[in-house]
């Protein structure tokens, strides 16, 4: 699997899972200017996120332009178990696209 | 009598048709990202795009965020609700240049208690929408920014 974005912490605790992501991106928001050329840079932001455990959506995220700089997720759903597996998929602004999966502890 | 009768039936296709598109909605905005509404200028308009109407305060929702954030590039949310049935929780910053900073869809089984980190251009109200059972409410609370999160 080529290298992600996504780093992923998952984690049972009792009957549900937590979940903490961090997503390594820039978040270009296209309002920034280049400081040397005073051009506007063009905007390259996450778009949708999308969690899936066991087949299920588990969370699902529109991001904005105005998250922050490496976006970070933390929610907790019912169920999972260690050693599952959660796929993710991003689709950025641009149109990129890539599925990611990680363990839960 | 047949203006009567006329009169009830139309009330009933209106009905029929409230609910009809009240059903539909959230379908339309789960399915995709919703451009109007993440490009809106300002908060109500974005407000009305992504969730069709305007929420009220309930002490259900909870949202955390910091009484001054030093720096506005980071500034940590965290969004939770005792509410039943909740479907989605969003987040705005009302003087963003686009308010509208994150939808997160909340699938059941999926807890209403989301963190995440936001960017603020300068002191805002920070309002959390919470969807449940089809009706908004919303939590909101001001955050002063020292250093701005956006422009460079």
């Amino acid at each position: 699997m080529a290298k992600g974005i996504l780093k992923v912490k998952a984690k049972v605790s009792g009957e549900k899972t937590k979940v903490k992501l961090m997503a390594k991106h820039i978040m270009e928001s296209g309002l920034r200017k280049d400081k040397k050329t005073g051009e506007l840079i063009p905007a390259k932001f996450l778009q949708e996120l999308k969690i899936m455990h066991a087949g299920k959506e588990v969370f699902v995220a529109n991001l904005g332009t105005a998250v922050s700089k490496n976006p970070y997720f933390a929610f907790n759903f019912a169920g999972g178990a260690s050693g599952d597996e959660l796929t993710m998929t991003w689709v950025e602004n641009t149109g990129e696209t890539a599925t990611e999966t990680a363990k839960v502890k | 009598m047949s203006i009567n009768r006329r009169s009830v039936i139309k009330a009933i296709a209106a009905s029929g048709a409230l609910v009809g598109a009240s059903v539909l909605m959230p379908r339309i905005a789960m399915a995709a990202w919703t451009k109007s509404a993440f490009k809106a200028e300002d908060q109500a308009t974005a407000m009305q795009e992504l969730l069709g109407g305007t929420a009220e305060e309930s002490a259900d929702v909870t949202l955390k965020a910091p009484d001054i954030a030093e720096n506005g590039a980071v500034v940590p949310v965290t969004v939770r609700s005792s509410l039943a049935g909740v479907e989605s929780i969003s987040i705005f910053v009302e003087h963003n240049p686009n308010p509208l900073v994150v939808e997160f869809i909340i699938p059941a089984g999926t807890d209403a208690d989301v963190s995440t980190r936001l960017r603020m251009g300068k002191t805002s109200k920070v309002t959390a929408v919470v969807k449940a059972e089809g009706k908004l409410y919303s939590a909101s609370k001001e955050v002063k920014v020292t250093i701005g999160g956006c422009g460079g």
